[in-house]
């Protein structure tokens, strides 16, 4: 990107997760459902003496994208760190399904997914991990008849339960300001000590977890610049595309094959997972 | 960068033994049936009858010289998402012309996901979505799968093994335990004192760590009372056994392949608002 296009481009990142929606259906599209004003908020962190917000983080939104019909599921990564309650979480599962139902009913809605969110929400914790496996179902259930295509922008990237149902989109896309990974660096940290993996060593984090190194090593399908309209030229794009012809989920004789090409005895480096997952999952 | 971890070989406190659970439950139900070949020793899959039908039993279990040395305690790491992704893809495969899909049974006693450098360098989150994307898929083709918790059921490990089942059954047992963070971590995440968490978790029943609260939110199929979940007797077996068979039934039996089944609790009316208002906006 030169200065002229540097100056000119609009972040994506800097959006709010409504206008990450509103930019990528196509113009005057956007439709929420559920939105602020039905005020479906957390009933669990009131009870502890948390703020609820409005939305409980979670954008839904229909409308176009390429003329074809879509329903953006948006995370709000500044509330409660983009994190998974029951409400956010059943706003996205019960989206995914409903899609799957109108596909099964002929209308061949598709789905993306704004990933922006550290996994579950820990005050409501068994629900929203119970939820975010309702997601993850709905996931692998709507990818049968239409790409699911996941998007990881940043600042918070994905994280937890929620990685693994970005694992389990049919295309990811990632800018170099996301990280995806399932365990949080301070979790990390907690459960396997300082010498393993040091919280406040970013250099180190994003070496391995930036979805620069994620597009480098296969697990990030589209690594695109902090631009509004490349995130949106990319996801028209993988639609275009249709669906692959594997997942990367499904893909387990080719990951188990360079699994067992990894020394694990020493520690990883990002050049030796470059090395072996460069070559890709093909079985 | 110092990559000889002092601490990984003290990853788990000493009174902290091997759970043996996940073994001793396989072995109960498949009556000691051989091992399938070819799978590492923390995967054990075992084909065997169930209600007169062929099924397969699948248990992630403890391998103190996993070559992943972060994964030797029971937990779900790199090769066990992987694996158990096989095992269940396995069955998949054999079954693709039938109409007649065997049984999946994932026997669960999972300490945790792996919290690893390597395993974060090496994608574990996708490992785990590769497991998580088999059961779903196979619970989508028809097979009927039941998740049978029989000691810890945490967090991403849960989502990867078992959290796709038609049907979920757990011991009533105080070592059985689902949750989506460890006590200290989650404690250490959400910046409150290991006491707070505590305190908290008395009134707000989605955070507990007991099997009783859990049974609360509507998760469960069925609760099970056995005398001794470490070494069950013959009656023990024998109420698991006519439970799995009962949960057989009732998922031939349900035109439904999702996992509707698991919205009826009161603590979880706001995941069933949210998909009502979704569906009367959805267009």
């Amino acid at each position: 990107m030169d200065m002229q296009q540097l100056l000119e481009r609009e972040s994506f990142i800097e959006l709010d997760a409504r206008s990450r929606a509103k930019k990528l259906l196509d113009a005057g599209t956007f439709r929420e459902l559920l939105d602020p004003f039905e005020r479906v908020s957390s009933p669990w962190l009131m009870r502890q003496g948390i703020a609820t917000q409005a939305d409980d983080g979670v954008v839904v939104a229909k409308g176009t994208i390429d003329a074809q019909p879509a329903v953006v599921l948006a995370i709000d990564g500044g509330f409660q760190g983009g994190s998974m309650g029951e409400v956010s979480a059943a706003k996205i599962a019960g989206s995914l399904e409903l899609a799957a139902e109108d596909n099964r009913n002929g209308i061949p809605v598709r789905a993306v997914i704004l990933f922006e969110t550290g996994g579950v929400r820990l005050q409501e914790a068994n629900l929203g991990l119970a939820a975010i496996a309702e997601i993850q179902a709905g996931i692998v259930d709507l990818r049968r008849y239409q790409p699911v295509i996941g998007v990881t922008a940043g600042p918070i990237g994905c994280y937890g339960g929620m990685s693994i149902a970005a694992g389990l989109c049919s295309y990811l896309i990632g800018t170099r300001e996301a990280r995806l990974g399932l365990n949080g660096p301070a979790v990390i940290e907690q459960e396997a000590g300082i010498a393993e993996f040091d919280s406040r060593d970013r250099p180190m984090i994003w070496s391995f977890t930036g979805c620069e190194q994620r597009h480098r090593t296969g697990l990030v399908d589209d690594y695109v610049a902090d631009d509004a309209d490349a995130v949106r030229a990319s996801v028209i794009d993988r639609f275009r595309a249709g669906r692959p012809q594997a997942c990367r989920s499904e893909r387990v004789a080719g990951f188990l094959k360079r699994l067992a090409e990894i020394n694990p005895s020493a520690q990883a480096t990002p050049e030796q997972v470059a090395a072996i997952y460069g070559k890709g999952f093909q079985s | 960068m110092s990559t000889q971890a002092p601490k990984e070989s003290q990853g788990r406190p000493a009174s902290q033994a091997l759970s043996k659970r996940g073994a001793v439950w396989l072995d109960a139900l498949t009556y000691s049936a051989p091992l399938q070949a070819g799978y590492p020793p923390s995967v054990r899959v075992a084909d065997a009858r169930l209600a007169d039908r062929p099924a397969r039993f699948i248990a992630v279990v403890p391998d103190p010289d996993n070559r992943f040395v972060r994964a030797r305690g029971g937990e779900v790491g790199l090769v066990e998402g992987w694996e158990v992704a096989r095992a269940v893809r396995e069955v998949i495969d054999a079954d693709a012309g039938s109409n007649d899909k065997r049984a999946i049974v994932a026997v669960i006693d999972v300490a945790s996901q792996a919290y690893g450098r390597r395993e974060e360098a090496y994608g574990i989150h996708q490992a785990l979505a590769g497991a998580a994307d088999a059961y779903a898929s196979a619970r989508l083709a028809g097979h009927p799968v039941i998740g049978l918790i029989v000691g810890r059921a945490m967090s991403g490990a849960f989502l990867a093994h078992g959290y796709q089942a038609n049907r979920l059954i757990a011991l009533e047992d105080p070592k059985v335990m689902v949750h989506a963070m460890g006590k200290e971590s989650a404690a250490r995440v959400t910046l409150r004192s290991v006491t707070d968490l505590e305190a908290f978790t008395a009134s707000v029943p989605p955070m507990a760590y007991d099997i009783d609260n859990y049974a609360s939110l509507g998760l469960l199929w069925k609760v099970l009372s056995v005398d001794n979940a470490d070494a069950p007797t013959a009656a023990d077996q024998a109420i698991v056994e006519e439970a799995l068979h009962r949960a057989l039934d009732d998922i031939r039996t349900d035109p439904s392949r999702g996992l509707e089944s698991r919205l009826g609790s009161p603590h979880r009316a706001a995941s069933a608002t949210v998909r009502r208002k979704l569906r009367e906006e959805w267009r």
